[in-house]
């Protein structure tokens, strides 16, 4: 996914949008401890969390053909192991694992695409996540943009020199090209980070990346945090009593 | 009057053994904006990393007075901003604002006032209507301007620019050149680009392996060694 189109998805304007980072990574939390240890009547659970997150994503005024469409990113991943159940003679155990997966990449796009980054790292340092990997989560979400523009120059440049003419070239050679080009790559990420480091160093940076949002939590917000940790627990309790 | 800078006998040698630095010896005085000339990999980024303690070599240097050593450095890194030439190393900030303040926030400035001076430094570089955006939406010339605005917001007693016009296209320099005069800090500027560096400066430096090889106007050194691309075939073709 374009961080771009995320990013413009998180500065917009909506309910959703306006709480603070925390209440809606609890909510998430919930959502997603709900939804890992359910078992019980799983196809109407999936449904109905599917519902409650398409409610979610309408009422964040975000497109939700779109987003239903992104999350769909992490099947091919699920599918693989469900593939693997369903020859193992589990298929209902596969489906699952599939449902699973794309609901919970759902309800991760829904809280990343109605928190514009800085405030959603500044949640998550808030809320105890160790600084550090806050640091390589922002870094890798500034930079792979860049990396993958680089990975597309040097893919142009193969390419304007016949790297495409397939019939004339040997699997092997076409192999070494693009090893070659791998280590191009790493090689300039290598130095992109060293020059990174150098304008941070130049701008005293002593180690910890300094937060500039104040973030305050409001009563609105605990009350967003409670209703939308409750919603799954209630759907899931219900569904189950229903199903008994 | 105390120069701002002054460098004595530096020398520096890459770990792989490459002497970039073969005792330089320069000084820049307040007020004034230097332009520092030189073919690729005669030393003059080496030099300018040294301004700042990012690199440290032998010899001497000192920034308004102070020498430049580890005990120093935070007060220095204050005293010298130094804007890289790829803009997507030095803007790595979630956003235009938060990029800006990073340098402040640094100093131990509370967010408030820095928040204030980031403010006021994209006011001063024409960028105020990009502080919330991402800098991988910015234009080229635009990242220059907010890289420009990380520096100036810390009030740096010197400016060096490295490369600055690199990538831009002719009216994205010269609004640069107009934006780099309106400056008042006394400013060194590495550059390949003859017109900018007439547009801005009075006096320039040679650089030759590592070395200063001639201290003079703009115009004596273009002259001198056939420093611009207008003046026809280069000696070396002829």
């Amino acid at each position: 996914m374009h961080p771009a189109v995320l990013d413009r998805w998180s500065r917009g304007s909506s309910p959703v949008h306006r709480r603070d980072a925390r209440a809606k990574l609890v909510a998430l939390l919930v959502f997603l401890v709900c939804l890992a240890t359910a078992h019980r009547a799983l196809p109407w659970l999936a449904a109905g969390l599917l519902v409650l997150l398409a409610a979610a994503l309408l009422w964040a005024r975000l497109p939700l053909a779109a987003a239903l469409a992104r999350a769909a990113v992490v099947v091919p991943f699920g599918a693989v192991f469900a593939l693997i159940s369903w020859a193992a003679g589990d298929p209902a155990r596969g489906l699952a694992l599939v449902a699973k997966s794309y609901l919970s990449a759902l309800a991760v796009l829904l809280v990343v695409a109605t928190t514009p980054l800085p405030a959603l790292l500044r949640g998550l340092e808030m809320m105890g996540a160790p600084p550090f990997l806050l640091a390589v989560g922002q870094f890798l979400h500034r930079y792979l943009f860049v990396i993958s523009e680089e990975a597309r120059h040097i893919r142009t440049a193969a390419v304007a020199r016949g790297a495409a003419a397939r019939d004339w070239m040997a699997p092997g050679v076409r192999f070494r090209s693009a090893a070659g080009a791998l280590a191009g790559l790493f090689a300039r990420s290598y130095r992109r980070a060293e020059e990174i480091h150098r304008a941070m160093r130049a701008r005293g940076f002593g180690g910890r990346i300094p937060p500039l949002g104040e973030a305050r939590f409001r009563g609105g917000d605990a009350v967003f945090a409670v209703l939308a940790s409750l919603a799954p627990v209630a759907l899931r309790v219900a569904v189950e009593r229903v199903a008994r | 009057m105390t120069p701002l800078i002054e460098v004595r006998g530096l020398r520096f040698r890459y770990e792989d053994g490459t002497a970039a630095l073969n005792g330089i010896d320069f000084r820049l005085d307040p007020g004034e904006t230097v332009a520092v000339f030189g073919a690729n990999g005669s030393g003059k980024t080496t030099f300018v990393l040294h301004l700042n303690g990012l690199l440290a070599g032998e010899g001497t240097v000192k920034v308004c007075g102070l020498l430049v050593e580890k005990k120093n450095l935070a007060a220095i890194r204050r005293k010298v901003g130094i804007v890289f030439q790829d803009s997507d190393s030095q803007l790595f900030m979630p956003s235009v604002l938060e990029d800006v303040a990073f340098g402040l926030l640094n100093q131990g400035m509370d967010r408030a006032a820095a928040i204030a001076r980031a403010h006021a430094a994209l006011e001063t570089v024409g960028m105020s209507a990009a502080a919330g955006r991402a800098p991988y939406h910015l234009s080229a010339g635009e990242k220059k301007r907010v890289a420009i605005a990380g520096i100036v917001a810390m009030e740096p007693d010197v400016l060096v620019l490295d490369e600055p016009t690199a990538n831009l296209d002719p009216p994205g320099q010269r609004s640069l050149a107009d934006l780099v005069a309106r400056l008042p800090q006394a400013k060194i500027l590495v550059t390949h680009d003859t017109p900018f560096a007439l547009a801005l400066c009075k006096r320039a430096v040679f650089f030759q392996a590592g070395l200063i090889s001639a201290d003079g106007t703009v115009e004596e050194l273009v002259s001198r060694f056939d420093w611009d691309f207008t003046l026809g075939p280069s000696k070396l073709s002829r």
